[in-house]
């Protein structure tokens, strides 16, 4: 885990298969924001990119312990804080 | 003794197993129905113990309750305003921190709660340890644990219902989230406007409704605003404590509660719960590797399509056959005792016909819904939204669409009712306007007489191209209807992939008996009053006996007969002449009856319909294959039968849609049609 935001700052759908990043930040329509922190994307939390479907849309996350599947378009709405360089 | 009564609210997230320990407390002394003016499913059902009568209300599975979709404004109104006496929250023990969410929420409320840990045995399988006592003593309720699958726990939960309502239950307690002083300070200014106005108070928990004027709940906001100005004064002091909240976070205030609650839960985590260290991959994952593969997610996503498919509609013939067979013979039986007569025709033509063209899909529908139910109970359902909304998505569909629209190639009814795995309202209408465009298979008799008749070297690129025309009139409809119609906010993709499970026989068989009673009851009806319409305005005016009228002649001075002469101007254009224009009116309650129309309207024997007798009859008529051709087509895209528009409008829940899916659906195929026909003309004369 990143402290004092050494980390490279990526959208989600960013990232690769088996990748992950902490929340830092997510944008977006009220709604939208609102629906994703009642699933518990909230600031601070690890979210890890499973795979993505055979179609290469959506992809499958799991945060919290669960998994989740978001379309890229909406993961793109969502930055994090992920280890390493660009 | 008087009988006394709890009321009980069952709530919890999706896939929590909450259907499966209502189903345990409840059986089979269930009532399906909807909520009150939408189409979201209300369950109750009662259950006897220890001298009382409980009453079981199982509320839709959500996450939250922000007034974002149907369902959770369902729970929440009915929390609210019916007052249940006890609110049980089930929980997925292997998934607490985002399952507690919603268990917050319903402690804000300050609802009598009852925290039930279910599918307990999964958690402490994967190492997670629960002091359950602690957990209660945090969140001031009760917590029981169960497992739903095993019906293991049920009589603790009852004790502790009967416990809690009788108020002798020691660990119930109201605890408030502690949201930190800047934000408590603004709480205590709002609840001291809103203690001036008793008819809030009497309804509301003051600290409840406090937080939602923070938050900007949709719902309170307009219900406080459309009174008049008659709360300027609570009104005025929320958005004055939110700007100054918003100026010292630098956030929405709707943010940082929900950071708050989330806190919260991690605080109680922290005290009651022992995670698992890191562990390897998990049963479901592994399966997964497989169900989701990149290179073997697709085939095997397409196999068991197939095999759904041939078990819904190529297995489910024999018992729909049988009942077909078991029709006829009460027909023919009624036939011999009952007079002849106008009474006798209704009764075995009329409503043992209409009723019989009713319930031999009966086993199709079991049958989809037995293989529905199978993956929503796996948790396969998620993973074909998973793999092809993709595809969907470009169409302006959900994954979730797939298969509602695959089915309808065999049959429209349970296809439209199948639409009810969409959970948002947008997506659900349209599927349904779009499925009647998948040619089902009571269409394919049409399209045999007539390639038959006029394409005999190339029946088979002939029907091909209809069923390939109604998918692609289908995709181009799907953007009409999203770009002009559906103008409503479209819900973000955000779906849970529940671990594999394995379901439970009875919650499956529930499930299905459910499907086929409500088709039976609600479509029934519709169905009924149709078949008996329509076997009138065939039947009548009766000619003068003892003519030597042929039947088609009586066919012709029948209102039905009459009808088709009338409507001849409209369907003129297309090539068709009036026989054709009867056929389709007696196909619009179901595309089978065009046949047999067509063989009554050129006299040959009953038996004849699908042989040489009719093909040649047509052959002779004067009709040119290219009309032949517009007259498939019209088939195909025109509203398929009776019981699809009675599926539609149960299913949308509005007269509105299901007279425009009629409307546009026959203005379409009139259109298309008349293309093909004006078009064809133009190119046989170039």
């Amino acid at each position: 885990m990143n402290q004092g935001g050494k980390g490279v700052v990526k959208k989600l759908n960013e990232l690769k298969e088996g990748e992950k990043g902490i929340i830092k930040q997510i944008t977006g329509n009220s709604r939208f924001q609102r629906r994703l922190r009642e699933m518990g994307f909230i600031k601070g939390t690890e979210v890890l990119v499973e795979k993505f479907a055979p179609l290469t849309d959506p992809m499958e996350l799991i945060i919290m312990g669960y998994h989740l599947s978001l379309r890229k378009e909406e993961a793109g709405k969502i930055m994090l804080e992920c280890e390493g360089t660009l | 003794m008087k009988q006394k009564n709890i009321t009980v609210a069952i709530a919890g997230n999706p896939n929590s197993g909450k259907t499966t320990i209502f189903n345990n407390l409840t059986g089979s002394r269930q009532k399906v129905g909807n909520w009150s003016g939408v189409t979201v499913e209300k369950k109750q059902g009662t259950v006897h113990f220890q001298g009382y009568e409980i009453k079981v209300v199982d509320l839709p599975g959500i996450y939250s309750l922000t007034p974002y979709s149907i369902e959770e404004i369902i729970a929440r109104d009915f929390i609210i305003d019916e007052k249940p006496d006890i609110v049980i929250d089930i929980i997925d023990s292997s998934n607490l921190e985002r399952n507690l969410y919603l268990a917050v929420q319903l402690v804000e409320l300050g609802v009598k709660l009852i925290l039930v840990l279910n599918m307990i045995d999964e958690a402490t399988s994967k190492g997670v340890v629960i002091d359950q006592q602690k957990m209660g003593s945090l969140f001031g309720t009760p917590v029981v644990a169960t497992i739903g699958s095993r019906n293991i726990g049920m009589d603790k939960l009852l004790a502790e219902v009967v416990k809690v309502a009788e108020d002798k239950e020691p660990v119930s307690r109201h605890i408030h989230l502690p949201y930190g002083e800047e934000v408590e300070e603004e709480i205590r200014k709002l609840q001291a406007r809103i203690w001036e106005f008793p008819e809030l108070t009497s309804r509301y928990s003051t600290r409840w409704l406090s937080v939602k004027l923070l938050e900007n709940d949709s719902e309170i906001m307009t219900m406080l605003e459309n009174a008049d100005s008659k709360y300027a004064p609570v009104l005025r002091q929320s958005k004055r404590s939110s700007f100054h909240l918003h100026d010292i976070f630098e956030e929405e205030p709707g943010n940082f509660l929900g950071e708050r609650r989330y806190g919260f839960i991690h605080g109680l985590l922290r005290e009651a719960v022992k995670m698992p260290k890191e562990s390897g991959l998990t049963l479901s994952q592994k399966i997964d590797k497989v169900m989701t593969n990149r290179i073997l997610g697709f085939p095997l996503f397409l196999l068991l399509m197939w095999a759904m498919f041939q078990l819904t509609f190529t297995v489910g013939q024999y018992p729909a056959g049988w009942i077909d067979e078991g029709v006829m013979w009460l027909g023919k039986q009624l036939s011999q005792f009952l007079p002849s007569g106008t009474i006798k025709n209704l009764i075995t033509d009329g409503i043992i016909g209409g009723a019989g063209g009713i319930i031999v899909f009966l086993p199709n529908i079991m049958i989809l819904f037995l293989c529905i139910s199978f993956f929503e109970d796996t948790g396969y359902m998620a993973r074909t939204a998973f793999i092809m909304d993709k595809v969907m998505h470009t169409l302006g569909l959900h994954g979730k669409s797939f298969i509602p629209l695959l089915m309808g190639f065999g049959c429209n009814v349970p296809a439209i009712m199948a639409t009810r795995t969409l959970e948002n309202r947008k997506d659900r209408i349209l599927t349904i306007l779009i499925i009647p465009l998948m040619s089902c298979s009571a269409r394919l008799p049409v399209y045999i007489l007539l390639t038959g008749a006029f394409f005999p070297q190339n029946a088979g690129n002939v029907i091909f191209s209809l069923y390939l025309l109604g998918v692609v009139l289908s995709v181009i409809s799907g953007q009409i209807f999203q770009r002009i119609l559906l103008k409503l906010d479209a819900a973000p993709f955000v779906l849970e992939l529940p671990p594999y499970r394995m379901p439970t026989l009875k919650s499956t068989m529930i499930h299905m008996w459910e499907k086929g009673v409500i088709f039976l009851k609600k479509m029934g009806t519709v169905i009924l009053a149709g078949s008996m319409l329509i076997w009138f305005l065939s039947s009548f005016p009766q000619p003068v006996s003892n003519s030597h009228m042929t039947k088609a002649e009586i066919m012709e001075q029948t209102y039905i007969g009459r009808l088709g002469k009338f409507l001849s101007p409209v369907v003129k254009p297309l090539g068709f002449d009036w026989r054709g224009g009867v056929a389709l009116i007696t196909g619009f309650f179901a595309k089978e009856i065009v046949v047999s129309t067509y063989g009554v309207l050129y006299q040959v024997g009953e038996k004849e319909e699908e042989s040489e007798g009719l093909r040649s009859a047509l052959q002779h008529s004067g009709m040119s294959p290219l009309v032949a051709y517009a007259f498939m087509v019209f088939t195909l895209i025109y509203t398929p039968c009776l019981g699809t528009v009675a599926a539609i409008r149960r299913e949308t829940g509005s007269w509105g849609w299901t007279f425009f899916s009629v409307g546009y659906s026959i203005t379409l195929a009139w259109m298309m049609a008349f293309l093909i026909q004006q078009g064809g003309k133009l190119l046989g004369t170039l």
